[in-house]
């Protein structure tokens, strides 16, 4: 050991007693305010080791952009499957207001992508290919394709709505002719839309998400399908609107369900995003106003300042829902113990079991 | 679509009609020095801007932080004690004896490995041949050009491409920054550039504008294994700088036999605490073109301990998805049937 001449100054040591699990990354001490013995000091930490506390994956570099179209596209699809339902059974008001929904939320949510891009005048680059290994590529075609039926459906409903004053000219009735078909056209595309976004983010190393790989796609369908009966209870007058509360009732108990069961079936550790800070906080509201807004479409659906608080509650949980996961999963990349402990943990699983030929570290 | 998971050859899986060898760094951190040399190599030559400012982090010599958009190779620093340095040995002895695989691969390595391999480490000398009271770890990371790519997988754009090399590059006027390989990435090697040191600088001492402007801004960027100077025949810069070897450059299978000759011959001395990183192909990753030797648990370098491509659970996903909008389509029949028609 070398010795200073401060040593004087250096508080008595204590008997050296033997760490465990500790490392060069465990000292989070900022710069210059410590010396070896402080660390002495401390309470045995239980914390793993790590790189200074560093993150060992890197978090997306999505802003509250990417998780407002997460939001929006939810909203789109359920409301293009509604919009193609109201076609079906004869609803022209809710048909309408479907698919008028439906456009607005792709248009916004789409330039929300495109604004979170690192070069949006590249945006068009997501279609140079088609790649079943990325889920963003897969994704970029089903937006594109149910935009194209729902801007058909939802420019026909406009022309209606302004009596025909759209300049159109002999294409109106070709506009009327493919108007139908286009509805179904992106109902075909609506469901993978609202489902597909929660492959987007299971599909990463973001560890709170992958760990959620095979129950998001049932939280997030049922919180489009929330959402999108929301919508329809606040645009439509409740004669024409049980489809939508109906819509709405399901999802929320799906919503509810798959939450519950999707963080008891993840790891533990990965899980616990999910429950503090910020996150936690969007989580918890979310399903309070979930049930709140289920209970009361149950109760006043059908009486209009009640659909409409109800709906409103509803598309709150489902933007609530998506901002909460979106933002525990980047919490969980930004702190280290969110990679190591569940992967130290499932290695020393299969080790137990004795697997031990498939591990990074060999000799 | 090649293979998502397992061992495979990752240039023939992406179609590549013409063949070389793989190639891949092999780096031997037991006799990295910490001169940084590689990062200078590496900044230089592939005129990477500075990022971010210039500041003293107290991680050791340390203050570079982490690989980045602009950072390709990054020396880890970390200081350990004997408690740590009696864990590590140990810990490395605990792998020894799982009898951890150099098995299924064909090329087979030195006899002593095999011989410890069963586990008896009575007979060897375990002096440790550093100080016994402090040791500093010093390591190199870059870029795993893995087998089974997140990165690469994930790009909706084909941008991240597979060379010929099987290296995993970047290819900057493709790439338009929407960032998915960055959270794809299971080692947090790729970034997406932001402009971040571009703003002139006002501090004292410093010019006004003295930073060049920035390139591929707003684009993912990472290491390309020297793209540019394989196809030319060149060593990458960062090997071809390094003053002790410690990075190693060559064709991947020799490099790995290498790596495991060498483990073998620590071990020899002792060195229990010795262990490579990336070797297997039955790993997560399917084996990475960068493989590291380590005196220590790969965490405390700041490497993920057990790396799962995140594109090997894909299909089941995809299944899950599908299978969830099956029941958003059920239910939004059901909410039309429901109560025929007009009621509820
Ligand atoms: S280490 Fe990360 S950036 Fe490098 S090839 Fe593997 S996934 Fe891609
Ligand atoms: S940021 Fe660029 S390289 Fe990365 S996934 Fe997107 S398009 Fe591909």
């Amino acid at each position: 050991m070398s010795t200073s001449e401060y040593d004087s100054l250096r508080p008595p040591e204590p008997p050296r007693r033997r760490r465990r699990g500790g490392g060069g990354g465990r000292r989070r001490r900022p710069f210059g305010t410590g010396d070896g013995n402080r660390e002495m000091l401390m309470v045995p930490d239980v914390e793993p080791t790590s790189y200074y506390g560093r993150p060992v994956v890197k978090p997306a570099p999505w802003g509250e952009d990417v998780a407002a179209y997460l939001f929006l596209g939810g909203l789109a699809g359920g409301s293009g499957l509604l919009g193609a339902g109201a076609q079906l059974s004869n609803r022209p008001k809710l048909r309408r207001n479907a698919r008028l929904g439906a456009l607005a939320a792709v248009a916004v949510g789409g330039a929300a992508l495109v604004r979170d891009l690192g070069r949006p005048e590249r945006f068009y680059n997501m279609l140079r290919t088609f790649k079943v290994t990325s889920p963003m590529s897969v994704g970029s075609w089903i937006l594109s394709a149910f935009s194209a039926g729902i801007g058909v459906a939802a420019a026909s409903e406009i022309d209606r709505m302004t009596g025909e004053k759209l300049p159109l000219g002999k294409l109106r009735p070709v506009l009327r002719a493919v108007e139908g078909p286009a509805g179904f056209e992106a109902a075909a595309f609506a469901t993978p839309l609202a489902a597909y976004t929660a492959v987007l983010l299971a599909d990463t190393a973001t560890p709170t998400w992958n760990a959620m790989h095979k129950d998001l796609p049932f939280v997030f369908v049922s919180s489009a399908s929330l959402a999108a009966g929301g919508l329809g209870m606040v645009t439509t007058p409740v004669e024409e609107a049980g489809p939508a509360r109906r819509m709405a009732l399901l999802g929320v108990a799906g919503d509810v369900t798959a939450m519950r069961l999707m963080e008891q079936r993840m790891d533990p550790v990965a899980a616990e995003p999910l429950h503090h800070g910020k996150a936690g906080t969007m989580l918890k509201w979310s399903e309070r106003l979930a049930v709140a807004g289920g209970v009361g479409t149950l109760v006043g659906g059908r009486w209009r300042p009640a659909a409409v608080a109800s709906g409103l509650a509803l598309m709150a949980a489902s933007a609530l829902t998506r901002f909460g996961v979106f933002e525990a999963g980047l919490h969980s990349a930004k702190d280290p113990r969110y990679t190591i402990e569940p992967q130290k943990r499932r290695l020393a699983e299969r080790r137990a079991a004795g697997i031990t030929d498939d591990s990074i570290t060999t000799v | 679509m090649g293979q998502l998971s397992g061992p495979t050859d990752p240039t023939a899986d992406a179609h590549w009609h013409t063949h070389e060898e793989r190639k891949g760094f092999f780096t031997d951190t037991s006799i990295c020095i910490g001169c940084k040399a590689c990062e200078v190599a590496c900044k230089e030559w592939n005129h990477n801007p500075r990022d971010g400012d210039l500041d003293l982090t107290g991680m050791s010599y340390d203050n570079t932080v982490s690989l980045g958009a602009s950072t390709w190779r990054h020396v880890a620093f970390v200081e350990q004690d004997r408690a740590r340095i009696e864990e590590a040995r140990e810990s490395g002895r605990v792998l020894v004896s799982l009898g951890m695989p150099q098995v299924r691969s064909e090329r087979d390595v030195t006899t002593s490995v095999t011989d410890l391999s069963g586990g008896d480490l009575s007979g060897v000398d375990t002096t440790p041949p550093d100080t016994p009271e402090f040791r500093w770890l010093m390591a190199s990371d870059v870029c795993k050009h893995c087998t089974h790519a997140g990165c690469l997988d994930v790009c909706p754009t084909g941008a991240l491409f597979r060379t010929e090399f099987g290296t995993v590059v970047v290819q900057d006027d493709v790439c338009n920054g929407c960032g998915t390989c960055v959270a794809g990435c299971p080692f947090g090697v790729v970034e997406r550039r932001s402009d971040g040191t571009a703003a002139p600088t006002t501090r004292e001492g410093q010019k006004k504008g003295e930073q060049p402007p920035i390139p591929n801004k707003g684009v993912a960027q990472k290491c390309t294994l020297c793209y540019d100077r394989l196809v030319d025949g060149q060593t990458p810069a960062c090997a071809k700088t390094c003053p002790t070897t410690s990075i190693k450059f060559g064709d991947h299978e020799d490099l790995v036999t290498e790596a495991k000759a060498r483990v073998a011959q620590l071990h020899a001395q002792g060195m229990t605490e010795a262990r490579l990183y990336g070797a297997n192909e039955l790993d997560g990753v399917g084996g990475t073109g960068s493989v590291f030797l380590l005196l220590d648990e790969p965490e405390v370098y700041g490497l993920p301990p057990d790396p799962r491509v995140c594109t090997a659970d894909l299909m089941t996903m995809y299944k899950r998805a599908a299978m969830a909008a099956a029941g958003m389509v059920a239910a939004a029949a059901v909410a039309f049937l429901g109560r025929g028609g007009r009621g509820a």
